[in-house]
């Protein structure tokens, strides 16, 4: 199988920088505003959702391509792409609680959150879509998984400071945090002339 | 007959199945990226049944697998304790939350079943119920002010105007209050606590509701001048000032505030008091809540979380004239010659029980009388004294 390593790379950086989810894409909102108040969960959540994003697009990648192809199944691909992510992300749970304990009662409680996130199912997607090797499939999970831990990080991190800021009180709370991710999306359009997929 | 009713049946049958998948689905349209086709071809629909019936069988039995090989044994009991703690997940136990003391209760048994403040002695039974351990008696805590300083009593060194919080306005020269030891104001312990249980007097005081405070420790965590701590609530005595300024000091600061006059130390019948730092501390193993320091504190600095005290009655037939009980007596209210009925002089009598233990007839009874001049009011502004 024929590599294109130059390609692997770029898909990296536009996955993680120049198409970040959160704020190019706009999507995993609800859990990118749910866990940001505080840094210790946005980063147990930037650490899970990586994980299960990698695992996830492998799993949906080896079936997108040796039975959903083989079969014409393109139009399942929603259907079972999204039962593939819930199916393992409940296995993983079950696992982790048996073999390492002290991990699951740190990261548990997001792995109940991720499974209907929109990103997980949005990467296996976007491969099928591309019809991306196995290499340039990963490459993009892992991509969109550090971007997303990227934005959790960087949103956490402004949140945790504007609790002392003097927010007025119509913005307190939810709003002035859209509007901050509405600024670091347009600090994050400077990405988008870096490179031309 | 028979055969023809159903080669009849299936072309019917078969006919029915065909409008449906060659007319209607087209046009209900596929959707997404998958190019409309004319006609849905008819393997695609049976391999995708099929495909995704496997799928989930596939997962339903890996589940199952996964599920059976990795179950994880939880103690019922565990469930059980969790559900009788209160769940405020205050951390007053020192474990992580209800969960935390629940699962250490069960599964050591050098964890005592009566950690958990706010569920005070009736969650304690139930744990030792559940668990098979001993209860032991709980001694009900109780967070404590120690000041009495409201701003009616004490100095201030300036006018404060920034943010209405005490750690905030600690941040501003330790804050406005002359003495550095002393309650701000400014109601952080009031947020703090998640029971309701703080109130502000109208002298910008934390008053605590005994029937409320379950003695968590978030306002003590919470006040930045250290002035809330958690103390034993039977032990109803307690010296409200922390200052530990000269006496000469404290006085020019605070009308309230303890000036380490040493009255208390010599008033003390059980030797509870001792000076140390400028300020006088209870000792409350020796404390017998007797109320004596309270009358001879000449600045009030001493409060008692007795609303009424009952005084003593000496019951006539019971009384033998033994006399031990006017000896004893701190305040001279008992009188009566050797031999004959005691009285007690119920002006005097200021209920500090030291009579009552002694009486070799059991002729004392202590009887909540109503309040009488002769109790001293506690000199500070705020009104009842809800505790």
């Amino acid at each position: 199988m024929h590599i294109n390593w130059e390609h692997v790379v770029t898909i990296f950086i536009a996955s993680a920088l120049i198409n970040n989810f959160v704020f190019s894409r706009y999507l995993g909102l609800c859990i990118f505003f749910g866990v940001t108040k505080k840094m210790e969960t946005a980063v147990g959540m930037s650490f899970t959702f990586t994980a299960v994003m990698l695992i996830g697009a492998a799993l949906n990648w080896v079936i997108y391509e040796y039975v959903m192809i083989p079969f014409h199944l393109g139009f399942l691909k929603i259907v079972i792409f999204i039962g593939v992510v819930a199916a393992f992300v409940q296995a993983a749970d079950t696992i982790m609680k048996k073999v390492t304990p002290a991990l699951y009662y740190k990261l548990g409680i997001y792995l109940a959150l991720i499974v209907t996130n929109c990103i997980i199912l949005a990467v296996p997607l976007i491969n099928a879509e591309e019809h991306y090797g196995l290499f340039e499939s990963m490459s993009l999970a892992l991509g969109s998984g550090l971007g997303f831990s990227l934005a959790l990080i960087i949103m956490a991190s402004i949140r945790e400071k504007l609790e002392l800021a003097d927010v007025p009180r119509s913005f307190q709370g939810l709003p002035i945090s859209f509007v901050l991710t509405g600024l670091i999306a347009l600090a994050f359009l400077g990405f988008s002339g870096m490179i031309t997929l | 007959m028979y055969e023809q009713l159903t080669h009849i049946f299936t072309q019917v049958l078969t006919h029915i199945v065909g409008v449906f998948f060659n007319n209607l689905l087209p046009q209900i349209g596929v959707g997404g990226s998958v190019e409309t086709l004319e006609k849905v071809p008819w393997d695609n629909v049976v391999y995708g049944l099929v495909v995704l019936a496997a799928l989930g069988v596939v997962f339903g039995i890996a589940l199952a697998i996964v599920a059976a090989r990795f179950v994880v044994k939880t103690d019922p009991k565990v469930e059980k304790v969790r559900d009788v703690l209160p769940g405020a997940n205050c951390g007053a136990c020192g474990f992580a939350g209800c969960m935390g003391y629940a699962e250490a209760v069960v599964g050591n048994p050098d964890v005592a079943v009566n950690m958990c403040a706010p569920g005070k002695s009736a969650v304690a039974e139930k744990i030792a119920e559940i668990t098979g351990k001993k209860a032991e008696k709980v001694d009900p805590k109780i967070a404590r002010v120690f000041c009495q300083g409201g701003n009616s009593l004490s100095q201030r060194k300036f006018i404060y105007t920034g943010v209405m919080d005490c750690t905030a306005a600690v941040l501003a020269a330790g804050g406005d209050k002359s003495c550095e030891y002393g309650c701000l104001g400014y109601a952080t312990c009031m947020r703090a606590c998640p029971f309701e249980a703080i109130t502000m007097s109208a002298d910008n005081l934390p008053i605590i509701s005994k029937e409320k405070c379950t003695a968590c420790g978030k306002c003590v965590a919470a006040c930045p001048k250290q002035v809330i701590e958690l103390a034993v609530e039977s032990k109803a005595v307690v010296i409200s000032c922390h200052s530990r300024d000269k006496g000469a000091d404290t006085k020019k600061k605070c009308q309230v505030g303890c000036i380490a006059c040493g009255i208390c130390v010599r008033t003390c019948p059980v030797d509870a008091i001792k000076i140390d730092n400028n300020v006088a501390r209870i000792d409350h193993g020796k404390c017998v809540v007797c109320g004596l320091c309270i009358r001879k504190c000449p600045t009030n600095a001493i409060r008692d979380y007795i609303p009424v005290r009952p005084k003593a009655f000496i019951d006539p037939s019971k009384c033998a004239g033994i006399d031990v009980c006017e000896k004893v007596c701190p305040v001279s209210a008992i009188s009566g010659d050797i031999r004959s009925v005691h009285v007690v002089n119920q002006e005097k009598c200021i209920g500090c029980r030291m009579c009552e233990s002694r009486c070799p007839k059991k002729a004392i009874t202590m009887i909540e009388a109503p309040s009488s001049g002769a109790v001293k009011k506690p000199a500070q502004a705020q009104e009842p004294v809800t505790v």
